[in-house]
């Protein structure tokens, strides 16, 4: 079944908001197509497989955004569409069958493969989810064939895993009516993280706690009425939706990001679950303590600076809230590819008023705000970041934080130790750059900056 | 539809930015969706590029699909002409924007722009990166040189160089992205220098749109990378009737013709080849501590030029065997199958990774000679490797200066190549002391990085990443008792390092008994596999089941070395 995510989700909420300056914006992106969530989801789950089918770019964007060549064979590939299937000298479906026939009796361990769809594939409407049906058909109970879009014209980066977990939905196994209430975590977590909230939860006894995704996609967790959902992941909105319609309850709160955010959203547990404030601080003292300890050691070095993002993954409203009141981060403006108003209730309302939101931004006009701005850190996507960096501005990598464990009491410190280390690079680095290397495009072209 | 798991070569309009980028006053409008953009990556952290790519990305979106994509396409022609202030423009589809057909050459000589606007068609479910470079280059050039190719064709036959100048060419070929261009211009100028010849312009790496327009200003011109020159040096001979130099100075034998190859294009003395300083490789070849190399079998693969340049030193200059040579580039595939003809080895022309990992294990070589994908396949089956073309690696930007042309790049290569040998005799020089307490068998050989040890424990969480042996694979490569992995963790920004399991066993049959795997351990580590995979054979051709010390001895006798 193919899951188109819209890029802008619809506005409208129940939750109480103490609401930050949104604008919207119209422009040129630098986000990455969802497709990019296949490297981390291909990693979480480890019987999957991911068959893009789309072009040499789609390729070339995997491989590129993976760190490339890491794998002898990796769980994911491309099917890449060539002349002849454009020209119908090929029937698209025929050819399909045969990539997907070639790819499994290759790999006989896959259990599920994931059918991804691209710009391409939809643009001349090549339909996966009846692809997707047929294979199953051939392949069940062997491999389980499901397919989603991770298309850059329908998805934005961390969009691909929503419409991927949005794909698994239907094949939930249904919960009995009156089995007891039980916690569903959603979204994809490192596995050391997924092992401590286990802990917790445990300790908070709550006992069936499932995850999803699942490591293995033959474990699915059952699904209904009585599931309580959390979710870890700000970019959910269609998967929460889909499992909202069959029954679950989603659990208002803020993202585990930091002691606050993450007390908070154990917390939503705790409430949903009956558990009172004693069990629960007995439950997540000791890390929450140790979390604050860790945090200490940052908060000096980030106190007061000043920070913008760029959008990229969703994440960002979130740790700006994470900065904001627990490093103490004046935060300039918060870019965001696109709002969910409903999931980020909580974090906007957290954060100091009268922040800047910007969704969907124009890339150049926001280049100019940061560079008026000079902030003290800026947090952009790689394309960005040298070019940054040589204008000096002191930069952070985004996409270092959807592939680090970040979420939790025990990664607060880790969380805030990425953002203090450019400066701590800074001050390091005494050795000066030669003056050819920092004067601006124009001055060593002798043309108008072409940047 | 080609089932692809890592690609040599990106699309074709990568191809068109790394000429973009190269120059210093061109910009490119690509319509194309958001998640294209991942190509500014490429350039700003792999070459550590310190200005954004000189690209607008239309980003449209489905919701646009219906409406005007056109329109988008014209908008953002229009900003980035009035941002970024190019002299030229050049203007384009990616793969998606192809199959809405919008017309941009249309849409935007629609706009009138006060500058040279150059619309590219490439074809992307045709082509691939290098086609669309070259394409490129070619298109920008002949856009940018219209006006002085009419004036030419009526001016009539190229004047004298006037006598007492200086003979002046341009060197063509060098891009952003590519394997060591930054300083093989470098290295080709002060060669060029010394003989006493100018260089006019360097392009399209450094060049602007007016040094393009420059061009038939030199007396000749060199083809350092045929990949991307070819086309237009083949025009500017049409058109403006200089000559072209076609040897790439990659080696000291090529270097040497490419002199005298430029003696004879610019009219030079002869004797003006004395004054280039000579490389050091031939005495190091010759000198008894290289004695070891003779005989090495290498395999080679990358692309046309640097395959055709590594084996030609590889034979000639370091005295190796070239069991095999391969190439991803189809353009060349004539000349790589001709060279191979001449070595008495067969050429792999592919695109596919996974049979050149087949190819490989196969031939079980001494070294292997490629790009950054040979190097993990070489890893994995522990082999030294060192690289020798694109795709590159952050990696293959060095702070230091380090050409493959000229006779410095001679001197660089040798070191280069000889690196992963001599560590490789080190150490088994240290496994010879491997009862001492001070070493581990474990340990990680040093010169197949860093770091391994400490994933093998991941190794053994990620069972499904265990590399799975390609059905192409005509033989096991290794059995039950496979070595430790040997992947090294690259430095990625994106994701951790995730390590690799060995091949996994094929199921054969043969069993070694624990002496011979004792024996089989006192080997050398990088011919070991060999050995391994020679004695198996012989077991299986002789219908042995057991293999003992006596069987790898007489399998070592039968082979040889
Ligand atoms: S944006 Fe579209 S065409 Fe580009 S890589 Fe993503 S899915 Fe493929
Ligand atoms: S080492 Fe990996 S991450 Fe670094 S440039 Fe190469 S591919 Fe990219």
């Amino acid at each position: 079944m193919t899951v188109h995510a819209p890029i802008s989700p619809v506005a409208g909420c129940s939750d109480p908001v103490r609401e930050p300056a949104v604008v919207r914006q119209r422009g040129q992106h630098a986000v990455f197509c969802g497709l990019t969530g296949i490297i981390w989801m291909h990693r979480k789950i480890q019987d999957a497989f991911f068959l893009v089918v789309g072009s040499r770019t789609c390729a070339h964007l995997i491989q590129s955004a993976a760190g490339v060549m890491i794998f002898a064979e990796p769980r994911f590939a491309t099917a890449i569409i060539e002349e002849r299937d454009l020209a119908g000298i090929a029937d698209a479906h025929e050819e399909l069958d045969r990539v997907v026939g070639q790819l499994l009796s290759r790999r006989p361990d896959i259990r599920l493969l994931f059918l991804v769809g691209s710009c391409p594939s939809e643009v001349i409407k090549l339909d996966l989810s009846r692809a997707a049906q047929r294979l199953d058909k051939r392949f069940n109970p062997d491999c389980r064939v499901l397919s989603y879009s991770g298309s850059g014209i329908e998805t934005t980066f961390t969009q691909g895993e929503d419409a991927a977990l949005a794909a698994m939905v239907p094949s939930l196994p249904a919960k009995a009516a009156t089995s007891p209430a039980s916690l569903l975590i959603v979204g994809a977590l490192a596995d050391v993280v997924e092992d401590q909230f286990r802990r917790i939860f445990a300790d908070l006894g709550i006992g069936d706690v499932a995850f999803f995704p699942p490591r293995r996609s033959t474990e699915l967790p059952a699904i209904g009425p009585g599931t309580r959902m959390l979710l870890a992941q700000p970019f959910l909105a269609e998967t929460a939706r889909l499992l909202e319609a069959r029954g679950a309850e989603r659990l208002a709160a803020p993202f585990p990001l930091g002691v606050e955010g993450t007390s908070a959203w154990l917390g939503a547990a705790a409430a949903a679950f009956g558990i009172g404030q004693a069990a629960f601080d007995a439950a997540t003292a000791a890390p929450r303590e140790r979390a604050a300890r860790a945090m200490a050691r940052y908060r000096p070095e980030l106190a007061d600076k000043s920070i913008f993002f760029f959008p990229d993954s969703q994440l960002e409203a979130p740790l700006a809230r994470f900065l904001a009141n627990e490093a103490g981060m004046r935060i300039v403006e918060v870019g965001v590819p696109y709002l969910h108003r409903q999931h980020m209730a909580h974090d906007m309302g957290l954060l100091p008023a009268g922040t800047l939101i910007t969704e969907g931004a124009d890339v150049d006009q926001q280049i100019d705000r940061c560079r008026a701005a000079r902030p003290d850190l800026v947090v952009c996507g790689l394309g960005l970041a040298n070019p940054l960096e040589a204008e000096g501005l002191n930069t952070k990598w985004s996409i270092e934080l959807v592939f680090t464990p970040i979420q939790g009491y025990e990664q607060a410190g880790d969380l805030a130790e990425l953002f203090a280390r450019p400066f701590n690079r800074k001050q390091r680095l005494g050795v000066q750059l030669p003056a050819s290397a920092t004067a601006p495009a124009a001055a060593r072209t002798g043309g108008a900056p072409c940047n | 539809m080609q089932l692809t798991v890592w690609t040599y070569e990106g699309p074709p309009h990568v191809g068109a930015i790394r000429i973009a980028t190269a120059m210093t006053d061109v910009h490119y409008v690509l319509h194309a969706p958001q998640g294209d953009t991942y190509a500014d990556l490429l350039f700003t952290m792999i070459e550590r590029r310190d200005r954004r790519t000189p690209v607008t990305y239309t980003t449209f979106q489905a919701r646009d699909l219906g409406g005007d994509t056109a329109e988008i396409f014209q908008s953002a022609c229009r900003d980035a002409h009035q941002r970024f202030q190019p002299a030229a423009m050049l203007v384009g589809a990616s793969c998606t924007a192809e199959l809405l057909q919008d017309n941009p050459a249309g849409l935007a000589a629609a706009l009138n722009l006060p500058i040279p606007v150059v619309p590219l068609e490439l074809p992307s479910y045709q082509k691939k990166e290098n086609w669309g470079a070259s394409e490129t280059f070619y298109r920008l050039v002949r856009a940018l040189l219209a006006g002085r190719a009419t004036a030419h064709a009526t001016a009539g036959a190229r004047s004298e160089r006037a006598p007492g100048t200086r003979p002046s060419c341009n060197l063509l070929g060098p891009t952003a992205l590519g394997f060591r261009h930054r300083d093989d211009i470098t290295e080709v100028t002060r060669l060029l220098a010394a003989l006493g010849v100018d260089v006019n312009v360097v392009a399209p790496l450094g060049a602007s749109a007016a040094d393009l327009a420059r061009l038939p200003d030199a007396d000749f011109n060199i083809s350092l990378y045929p990949e991307i020159a070819d086309v237009t040096v083949r025009w500017l001979e049409r058109t403006f009737r200089q000559p072209t130099v076609r040897t790439v100075p990659i080696g000291v034998g090529a270097t040497t013709d490419f002199i005298a190859e430029v003696i004879r294009v610019a009219g030079l003395d002869p004797a003006v080849a004395e004054r280039v300083i000579p490389s050091r490789l031939p005495w190091y070849s010759r000198s008894v501590d290289s004695t070891y190399l003779t005989g090495k079998r290498v395999f080679i693969f990358g692309d046309a030029t640097h395959v055709l340049a590594a084996a030609r030193i590889a034979t000639e200059e370091m005295g190796f065997t070239v069991v095999g040579i391969g190439t991803y580039t189809r353009e060349f595939a004539r000349e790589v199958r001709e060279l191979a003809g001449k070595l008495g080895v067969e050429a792999l022309i592919s695109e596919d990774y996974l049979e050149v990992e087949a190819r490989i294990a196969e031939l079980q070589p001494e070294l292997v000679l490629g790009t950054q994908m040979e190097r993990h396949i070489a890893k994995r089956l522990r082999i030294g490797c060192a690289v020798i073309s694109a795709p590159v690696h952050v990696q293959d930007f060095p702070a230091r200066y380090a050409p493959q042309m000229g006779f410095e790049g001679a001197n660089v290569i040798f070191d280069t190549w000889i690196h992963p040998l001599m560590m490789g005799l080190e150490e088994h020089l240290i496994g010879m002391f491997r009862g001492d307490f001070e070493f581990s068998d474990s340990a990680t050989p040093s010169h197949l990085g860093a770091g391994h040890g400490s994933h093998q424990n991941h190794a053994a969480e990620q069972p499904g990443d265990a590399v799975v042996v390609p059905a192409a694979l005509p033989e096991p490569v290794a059995t039950t008792t496979a070595e430790p992995p040997a992947v090294a963790a690259e430095p990625s920004p994106f994701v951790q390092p995730v390590p690799v399991m060995p091949p996994a066993a094929t199921g054969a049959s043969i069993i070694w008994a624990a002496e011979a795997e004792q024996e089989l351990r006192k080997i050398p580590f990088f011919v070991r596999g060999k050995a391994r995979r020679n004695t198996e054979r012989f077991a299986t051709e002789r219908g042995v089941g057991l293999i003992t010390v006596d069987t790898l001895y007489d399998a070592k006798a039968h082979f040889g070395r």
